[in-house]
């Protein structure tokens, strides 16, 4: 049975040969037909094919979508973004209607051609959303529309209260190392983008303007910094999942979180903190984009209203400890948990929402006009080089 | 006339003509029985060890994604520069090492104790003990070995109960090493079991009646009759230890990648299959040179 376990690993190898001759294949048909948006919501295909995060298609509210509308959901868990970049490349694209892409995921898709602009005209309820979540820069590129935003969120300082005093007010708290071995951060090449974001405002010299766009430079800084940190962390976390446990067993007492974590340890009777640090932080902004290859688009249309009417987004926000996009949900997020609203930010004021970074995929392109700046691979390389 | 009887006759049906063909013909028939499992093996294992050479000399484009297929040795000369890589290839093979050692040393007495000491029906529980948690989920095994070890896990409380102090071995690579070694043991004693009990009784009192002690029969005459035992059962423990990526990311810590865990990184997270290919190719060299050494030692006449 484990005896196989190399051969497992060689056959998910030709597999992936064959995912990447696949997508070598249909490279070249980058389809971006922005003239025809579709004007109104046709008749419904009767299903739809969603590539997700773990629980975005949870039953609550598929159930009443899949009555309403006729379309059965078919919904493929993705564990991470780039799983779900791979999953949307494979078989020319035409297998899933839509994928629930992050920040980081959401551009190397537009740029692929592998997800076509939506008609946020036939999305009524878009008009409610945070005014920066209508067209943010990771999924709306030259005006056009790639997806509608869903639900958002910030990556946290979290602390154990009884462990960590005093309080800690700046990320300084874990790279510094009054906490060696008991520091928890994601296991993702974006945090890069964490340790680029305290430099910016503890190293001035370095010019970083913005931490999704470094040169080699602020890149090699960047590493540097996490290098440093690398004797610190007792474990880089793949899953929350892991970084809740670390919490429960003693091992992390502070650490770089969703408000996910915060929330479970929290119903856990766990004596648990989470502040946005004075640095600022960076955060996560998920869209629901439309593949290029869409065989069932009413459907989606049908769906993406689905999920941004004010109920279903506080039933999601609430069961992830997400932030509502969608304005009007807190009243609704209100009605499910009391002071829910307050704890998932979906009342905070605008300052709040621009204080955090939101995740991106790094392009060598930078804001400048320049194409200095490091890509997502240099990011990917520069990861192994600091936690192998 | 006799010789009509031996004629074929027209009514033969085409089922017996078949096999009275194959009967003629051994090589056809065996290659027939043998087409099977030989396309299984060309197809499944040998074209994906070519496809595997082969692509580990591709390159990925980094702005579009795709592969190239133009022939670079690009990837292992990242290999060779990043000291990264030889970092985690050493560390995957020195917790190999370390792990097939340590089974080795836990194994013996106990299949020795099994084999030669214990009463017979002893000897069958111990045989179910050592295949039972064979049948329970690996990760399960994992996962358990995770609560053991954790900070305030059950490992740190009966220290504490003793009054030691605590240990933090945790998500690191001491945790590592433990659950490797308990996670592989069985495919230690199973083949040092057999060796030693091949081993005949006269032998040792022959040793005795030569008047050779316990540890000088030991040494001269048990050790090198189940030496290939030893050997067969390290190549399962080696080999399972270097091609694993799931134990690390679940009990290991900073800096415990495996060689394994840069290739599914390689595949899953940055799609770039070439690099994974190429650095893929490095624990089937360790491999190749450690089969060499282990049929040296008699390992495959123990299997």
């Amino acid at each position: 049975m484990r005896l196989a376990k190399i051969d497992w690993a060689l056959g998910a190898l030709l597999l992936a040969m064959m995912v990447g001759a696949s997508a070598c294949g249909s490279s070249s048909s980058s389809s971006s037909s922005a003239s025809n948006l579709p004007s109104k919501i046709g008749k419904t295909e009767g299903q739809l094919n969603l590539v997700a995060w773990e629980g975005y298609a949870e039953s609550k509210w598929v159930k009443p979508y899949e009555a309403k509308t006729g379309c059965k959901v078919h919904a493929k868990y993705a564990g991470s973004s780039d799983e779900m970049v791979t999953l949307m490349r494979q078989g020319g694209g035409s297998q899933y209607d839509m994928v629930s892409a992050s920040g980081d995921a959401s551009l190397r898709l537009i740029r692929g051609g592998e997800v076509q602009p939506m008609n946020v005209d036939l999305v009524p309820e878009w008009k409610n959303f945070v005014p920066q979540l209508q067209s943010p820069p990771h999924n709306t590129v030259d005006g056009k529309h790639y997806g509608i935003s869903l639900q958002w969120g910030p990556n946290t300082l979290l602390y154990n209260t009884k462990s960590v005093s005093p309080a800690p007010t700046s990320w300084s708290a874990i790279y510094g190392p009054q906490y060696k071995g008991e520091v928890s951060v994601p296991a993702n090449p974006i945090q890069i983008a964490d340790a680029a974001l305290y430099l910016s405002k503890t190293k001035p010299s370095l010019g970083i303007s913005d931490p999704y766009e470094l040169t080699e430079d602020q890149l090699d800084a960047a590493a540097d910094l996490l290098k440093q940190q690398r004797p610190l962390i007792k474990k880089y976390w793949a899953l929350a999942s892991d970084e809740i446990e670390l919490f429960k067993n003693g091992d992390a007492v502070i650490g770089a979180a969703w408000p996910y974590q915060y929330s479970q340890l929290k119903k856990a009777n766990e004596p648990v903190e989470q502040i946005i640090p004075k640095e600022g932080a960076t955060g996560w902004a998920d869209t629901w984009m439309l593949s290029a290859h869409a065989k069932d688009p009413n459907c989606a249309y049908e769906w993406v209203n689905w999920v941004s009417s004010p109920k279903v987004q506080a039933e999601q926000a609430t069961t992830y400890g997400e932030t509502p996009v969608n304005t009007k949900a807190c009243g609704e997020m209100e009605k499910i948990e009391k002071g829910s609203c307050e704890v998932y930010h979906a009342n905070a004021p605008a300052s709040y929402f621009d204080s955090i970074k939101f995740w991106r995929t790094p392009v060598a392109e930078c804001g400048n006009g320049q194409s200095d700046c490091m890509d997502y691979s240099k990011w990917q390389q520069k990861w192994t080089e600091i936690t192998g | 006339m006799s010789a009509t009887g031996f004629a074929p006759q027209r009514s033969t049906p085409a089922r017996t003509r078949v096999s009275a063909a194959l009967f003629r013909r051994p090589w056809l028939r065996g290659g027939l029985l043998l087409s099977g499992p030989l396309a299984w093996f060309v197809l499944i294992y040998l074209a994906a060890l070519v496809v595997l050479f082969v692509s580990s000399l591709w390159s990925v484009d980094s702005f579009t994604g795709n592969l190239v297929h133009s022939w670079t040795l690009k990837n292992f000369e990242t290999l060779v520069k990043v000291d990264t890589y030889r970092t985690i290839a050493l560390r995957t093979i020195g917790i190999a090492a370390a792990v097939t050692v340590t089974d080795a040393i836990l194994a013996l007495p106990f299949a020795f104790f099994a084999v030669r000491i214990a009463p017979k029906r002893l000897q069958g529980a111990l045989f179910v003990a050592v295949l039972i948690p064979l049948w329970s989920s690996y990760l399960v095994r994992v996962y358990v070995w995770r609560l053991i070890l954790a900070k305030d896990g059950v490992l740190n409380w009966a220290i504490g109960q003793l009054g030691l102090g605590s240990l933090n071995i945790g998500y690191s690579n001491w945790a590592m090493w433990i659950v490797f070694s308990y996670i592989w043991l069985p495919f230690m004693i199973l083949p040092i079991w057999s060796a030693i009990e091949r081993v005949p009784d006269s032998y040792i009192e022959a040793s005795a009646d030569l008047g050779a002690r316990g540890w000088r029969t030991f040494r001269s005459v048990l050790f090198p009759l189940i030496l290939p035992g030893i050997a067969a059962g390290s190549i399962f423990t080696f080999s399972l230890t270097l091609g694993d990526y799931i134990t690390p990311t679940l009990v290991g810590g900073a800096g415990s990648d495996f060689i394994g865990n840069v290739v599914y990184q390689n595949v899953g997270v940055a799609s770039n299959v070439p690099f994974a290919a190429a650095f893929a190719t490095v624990p089937l060299i360790v491999m190749g040179v450690y089969l060499l050494i282990a049929r040296r030692l008699g390992a495959f006449e123990a299997l």
